[in-house]
């Protein structure tokens, strides 16, 4: 028993493991927190664009010798630019914009990281290294998750407003617009945390995965931004600290587990769930059963009655 | 309070029950809302308003008639400062757009389609969006945010539903709960955009006798609507709109079967029966109805006629 109990702690007992546990729950805490918004407004394939977008700002900053986070974070902007005014200018949809931007600048990051294979790994780009990371990119990391989670503290209800009904958000006299640009600001700055935790494919599923488990769980946006966060936060510690074991890419554990729990949600939710509305459809179904029966039985006694009236 | 208008009541000068006391009388002087010869112009190159102009006062409820297309949205949303007028300008309450925006003065009940249903709020958190603009950074509801928000539902008869999401709703509840959520904002100033669409005749009476409180208690509105038929019962001035003011001005002067003609042109539906059609006797009345897609608004001929021949 003991030894088993020692067996489970030995991942603590190393310093980069401490360290991927709590910058893996910081990041996939912040990222939840944004997906609570991107998952409502169909914009999910956002954070998957963004992710692949920024791809090029990272080899070009590996090859000037520029923070990896800065050369993120300004191919990250450009990329929600160019959706945005692609998306404006043009009768496009969403996902054609989306899927026009990112694969583009995507295709553009490989060439340059291929021109200079030194300089830059894919391998890392794409699938993150959070096991590795350095105490610099931690730093960058924290600075990131710390300022969006902040800001969404302050925001999360004047962006609530905005998102549900513009109109409104502006006869209160909210800033739309300065908010949707703070909104995808973070959102690039959070993608950028998150390529270092799970890697470019998967940072979809950070910006993803526990707004829509949440959302299955409440009719609340509060509640829902709270369910959403913690399933983030816990999905990632565990599956930090679960690589350990597995020997497996922590990305690759942490998504894993969030699919895990939104299928979970899927199945068993009180209110959205499969069982639930199949309960619910049974109990509406029993209703008419009775309602049935009932007419039965007022049919049955008018027959009798007919048949006294009857000679 | 539904029946058909006889043109008698058009004729003579205003009912009581639309004359607010403290009115001033002579023309409206644009207090409440001022709109100065305002030209809309839409990127791609649509002159949807050229050169329209109105002004309500205070205690004033105001229809926006014209067909499909004719620009009342466009109205609208020149109103909230959505869309920037080419030329022209639009003053509240004597401020400009962007202020009084800012001083929290416009409430704005959408057309339904602007919304999204699925967003995980619940009715009474729709209602406490209200209350956001007189709330501190945070948004967080003191107790009397919170008894503003049950007086509103109270007096849109929705209190009973406060705890359901939104989009589980029918049509005409939804448009309660907006309504409730401009009444908890307290503007000086409530645009309502197609309120009667979709809504059945005791919901209509209802929202109807509200805004006559809110009348009563000096807001402008200003209304688009479809139902010829109940504008003469409830709005003091109408606005004729086909991509710029036909007319403006009470209720009684410019509420007249010419404009209207003018105003519908062909889209409107007009019967007119008179002599043999009508009658088989010497009753030299004819009777007018026209109806664009709701209740039909009907004129009687004959000005000596005391209106027993409403419908
Ligand atoms: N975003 C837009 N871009 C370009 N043209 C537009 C846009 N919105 C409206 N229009 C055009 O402006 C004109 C007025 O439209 P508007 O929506 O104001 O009409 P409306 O009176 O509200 O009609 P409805 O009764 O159907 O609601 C229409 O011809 C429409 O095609
Ligand atoms: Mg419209």
């Amino acid at each position: 028993m003991d030894g088993l109990l020692a067996e489970l702690l030995v991942p603590f007992d190393y310093d980069y493991m401490r360290k991927a546990i709590w910058v893996s729950a910081l990041v996939g805490g912040t990222c939840a927190f944004l997906s609570a918004y991107l998952m409502l407004k169909g914009w999910s394939l956002m954070g998957d664009a963004l992710g692949h977008a920024i791809v090029p700002g990272v080899a070009v900053a590996a090859i000037l010798g520029a923070p990896f986070a800065a050369g993120a974070f300004v191919a990250g902007l450009f990329a929600s630019l160019a959706m945005y005014v692609v998306r404006q200018k043009t009768k496009l949809r969403e996902d054609a914009v989306i899927g026009l931007v990112f694969t583009s600048l995507f295709a553009l990051g490989l060439l340059i990281a291929s021109m200079r294979p030194t300089a830059v790994s894919i391998q890392t780009i794409v699938l993150g290294n959070i096991l590795a990371i350095s105490d610099e990119d931690i730093v960058q990391v924290a600075v990131i998750a710390g300022v969006s989670l902040a800001v969404m503290a302050l925001l999360w209800k004047d962006l609530m407003v905005t998102f549900f009904d513009e109109a409104h958000a502006r006869s209160i006299g909210l800033r739309v617009t300065t908010l949707k640009i703070v909104f995808f600001t973070l959102l690039s700055a959070c993608t950028v945390a998150a390529l270092q935790t799970v890697g470019a494919c998967l940072v979809i599923a950070m910006v993803v995965t526990p707004g829509a488990t949440a959302y299955l769980l409440t009719d609340r946006f509060g509640r829902l931004i709270g369910i959403s966060v913690a399933l983030g936060v816990s999905t990632s510690a565990v599956g930090a600290y679960l690589s350990y074991f597995l020997d497996g890419a922590t990305g690759g554990v942490i998504v894993t587990l969030q699919t895990l729990l939104f299928l979970a949600a899927f199945v068993f939710a009180p209110r959205h769930g499969v069982l639930a509305s199949r309960r619910r459809r049974a109990a509406g179904l029993g209703e008419t059963r009775e309602a049935a029966r009932a007419r039965e039985a007022i049919q049955a006694r008018e027959a009798i009655q007919a048949r006294e009236v009857a000679p | 309070m539904n029946a058909p208008v006889p043109t008698d009541r058009l004729a003579s000068p205003s009912p009581a029950s639309n004359v607010v006391p403290g009115t001033p009388a002579g023309p409206p002087r644009g207090d409440g809302i001022l709109v100065d010869r305002v030209s809309v112009t839409y990127p791609n190159g649509t002159t949807a308003v050229r050169d329209a102009s109105f002004a309500l006062d205070p205690g004033t409820i105001c229809a926006l008639v014209g067909i499909n297309g004719s620009g009342k949205s466009t109205v609208f949303k020149a109103i909230m400062g959505f869309v920037r007028p080419s030329a022209g300008a639009v003053r509240l309450c004597g401020m400009p757009v962007a202020q009084a925006l800012k001083r929290n003065i416009v409430a704005y009940v959408p057309q339904s389609e602007d919304v999204d249903w699925n967003f995980p709020v619940l009715v009474e958190d729709v209602v406490m969006m209200g209350r956001y603009g007189h709330m501190n950074m945070l948004r967080i509801p003191a107790r009397a945010d919170r008894a503003k928000v049950d007086e509103a539902l109270e007096r849109v008869g929705m209190a009973a539903f406060r705890k359901r999401q939104i989009g589980e709703l029918s049509g005409g509840q939804k448009k309660r709960v907006f309504l409730a959520r401009a009444l908890a904002q307290e503007g000086r100033i409530i645009l309502l955009d197609e309120p009667f669409t979709g809504v059945d005749v005791t919901t209509e009476g209802a929202i109807v006798a509200l805004l006559r409180e809110l009348r009563a208690a000096g807001h402008v509105m200003l209304v688009s609507t479809h139902d010829l038929g109940s504008v003469p019962d409830f709005c003091d001035q109408v606005v004729l709109l086909d991509r710029t003011v036909l007319a403006a001005g009470a209720t009684a002067e410019v509420f007249t079967p010419e404009n209207l003609q003018r105003t519908f042109g062909g889209a409107l539906r007009n019967f007119r029966l008179g002599g043999a059609a009508l009658h088989q006797d010497a009753d030299r009345r004819s009777l007018t109805v026209l109806t664009d897609d709701e209740r039909p608004l009907v004129f009687y001929g004959d000005p000596d006629s005391d209106g027993e021949g409403r419908t």
